[in-house]
């Protein structure tokens, strides 16, 4: 038994041994080996070698995307490749075009109910330098002009404004008298009632253009100015302010006037505005005396949230013995128009009038409640209605019902 | 009465400043706001949908393909430029945690309604967000507005709102959800 176990172990030992042997590589084979697993790095290495070049590559043609998709941004952005010529191109860019409009209906209570294409308006203007530009405003009163008409084609503003320092502003030509409230600012979209209010109509009067040159600039935040030579009235002997205006059509410029004005915007939705415009002679000459005259205005505007309220007063003051003998040596009125907008699109007003054209010995004024809404479709898309009810005045009874459409671009 | 007017104009010439200017380069703008702006430059490119919603808000024709800002952590800041009436103003905003931090006037080309480059008129928009309301987005805060500057007013409301939506499109936007607003 003992014979026969030696016996296998020492078959096993010797097996095990032999097969040791047998799957231990020989020199040759480990370098072999060696060689193929150099080779196989070598191979790796290059693969290794041939990504990162990939890698720059792929990066460089990202670049390259990238630049190319920023240039073609930029060319779609600019309105693609310039298929006319480039001076038409450059012009277009720096001309402005623009315009407001408004139509009005009018129901009388005595008297005959209108429709009224009361204005048509086209804004033109052009950038010539960063310090030289042109402005003009030309308009179709009333739908249609001409003898017998009841419109007229007016050019209302064409001006050109030169910063000739830094820090001045001149304007040579046609422009808005700076006075009141809507004078210079009147877009239908930007005021109360289909019709504009009576005191500055008939007081100040608006719409009031004079051609001349006109300084303007602010002295403060906030504080502006404006300091103008300009064309004057040239009012009716004895006659109201309104019908003076000569509308810079072959104007007589016998005597010029002088306006200047202040105003303070430096609190949110706050406007104090007052001018002062004097001429020396407003019948341009054609008065047998002495007709020097002083403009003297003042308002007020405040927007906080969706409260708001305007007042304001004009009155003038004209020497002359015929002025005096009717009564308009003393043209005066004022008004005050608080509003509520309860939403974006609506907004309700109320406003009281007092105005007179004969306030040198007629007591009694002109009185004009005015109350109704703007509702604007949008920004500069307004529907107006309200009723104007006139009080106190002579003649036909001149309340109305009044319906508007107005816009501005 | 000439010579008081020729006077005044003579006082008035030298003391006056006139409400076209430039007010705040773009660099100097971005500098206030990130220490290394060159590095925080972001490109937010616009889908139909996101072009449609600046268009509503803009009420006119928006004509870029992406729309550049700089962006780090809560903050973005943008530059756009819109017109009030004639000409185009260069404002600036920077939006922090889905809020406006500041709106400024970086330069202001029109010769009227200049008032809106001052402190007193862009202090209003600190803290403002945007709101959505059935068909359009709006500020969902008060902007009192500056009489006779009605649309250039307007086009500062226009850019803080479009600044607010884009910056809501941006990475930035949840940068810090628990100290956010998100437009609903």
């Amino acid at each position: 038994m003992f014979t026969r176990s030696c016996l296998a172990l020492a078959i096993s030992l010797a097996s095990s041994s032999a097969l040791q042997a047998a799957e231990t590589p020989t020199l040759e084979e480990m370098w072999a080996l060696v060689q193929k697993q150099q080779e196989e790095i070598e191979s790796l290495k290059k693969q290794l070698g041939e990504t990162d070049t990939l890698l720059v590559e792929t990066k460089v043609q990202l670049a390259e995307t990238d630049h190319k998709v920023e240039v073609a941004a930029e060319v779609i952005e600019q309105g693609g490749v310039a298929l006319s010529l480039p001076g038409t191109a450059q012009w277009a860019e720096k001309t402005q075009l623009g315009g407001y409009g408004e139509h009005h209906f009018n129901h009388f209570t005595d008297g005959d109910d209108k429709i009224d294409a009361h204005r048509y308006v086209l804004f033109i203007g052009h950038q010539f330098s960063d310090d030289l530009r042109f402005f003009s405003e030309f308009e179709l009163e009333h739908g249609l002009s001409g003898d017998g008409k009841p419109g007229e084609v007016e050019l209302e503003q064409a001006y050109i404004e030169w910063d000739y320092t830094q820090n001045h502003s001149l304007l040579f030509g046609q422009f808005l008298v700076p006075v009141g409230i809507i004078n210079e600012t009147h877009e239908p979209d930007t005021f109360y009632g289909t019709e504009r209010n009576q005191v500055e109509k008939n007081i100040i009067p608006a719409t009031w253009w004079e051609t001349g040159v006109m300084m303007r600039g602010e002295l403060s935040p906030g504080l502006s100015y404006n300091l103008a030579l300009h064309s004057g009235l040239a009012a009716d002997d004895g006659g109201k302010i309104r019908g003076g205006r000569q509308k810079s059509a072959k104007a007589t410029a016998e005597d010029l006037a002088y306006t200047a004005r202040l105003k303070y915007t430096g609190i949110a939705g706050l406007e104090l505005g007052a001018t002062v415009q004097y001429q020396s002679d407003i019948t341009q000459g054609a008065g047998v005396t002495d007709t020097d005259a002083l403009l003297l205005e003042a308002h007020a505007a405040y927007q906080r949230g969706p409260f708001g309220v305007r007042a304001l007063w004009a009155d003038w003051d004209i020497e002359g013995d015929t002025f005096a003998l009717n009564g308009r040596d003393q043209q005066s009125g004022w008004y005050v128009e608080p509003a509520y907008k309860v939403s974006e699109k609506l907004g309700l007003f109320i406003r009281y009038s007092e105005f007179n054209n004969a306030a040198g010995i007629d007591s009694a004024d002109s009185k004009v409640w005015d109350y109704g809404l703007n509702y604007w479709l949008n920004k500069r898309v307004v529907l107006k209605a309200d009723y104007s009810n006139n009080i106190d005045k002579d003649g036909p009874d001149n309340d109305s019902l009044n319906l508007g459409l107005g816009w501005s671009f | 009465m000439k010579f008081i007017f020729v006077l005044v104009i003579s006082v008035l010439s030298a003391q006056v400043s006139a409400q076209k200017g430039i007010f705040l380069a773009p660099e100097k703008f971005s500098a206030q706001v990130f220490e290394e702006p060159g590095k925080v430059l972001q490109t937010l490119w616009l889908n139909r949908a996101m072009r449609d919603q600046a268009e509503s808000i803009l009420g006119h024709s928006f004509r870029g393909m992406r729309q550049r800002y700089w962006g780090q952590g809560a903050k973005t800041a943008w530059i756009f430029e819109e017109i009030g009436k004639e000409l185009p103003i260069t404002i600036g905003v920077v939006i922090e945690n889905n809020r406006i931090v500041k709106v400024s006037i970086l330069e202001y080309r029109e010769s009227r309604g200049g008032e809106v480059r001052y402190p007193f008129f862009t202090r209003q928009f600190e803290n403002i967000g945007l709101i959505k309301t059935p068909g359009k987005y709006s500020l969902d805060g008060t902007i009192d507005g500056v009489t006779g500057a009605t649309l250039s007013v307007r086009a500062v409301k226009n850019v803080a709102t479009l600044a607010l939506l884009f910056h809501h499109n941006t990475p930035f936007t949840n940068f810090n959800s628990s100290a956010s607003r998100p437009a609903p």
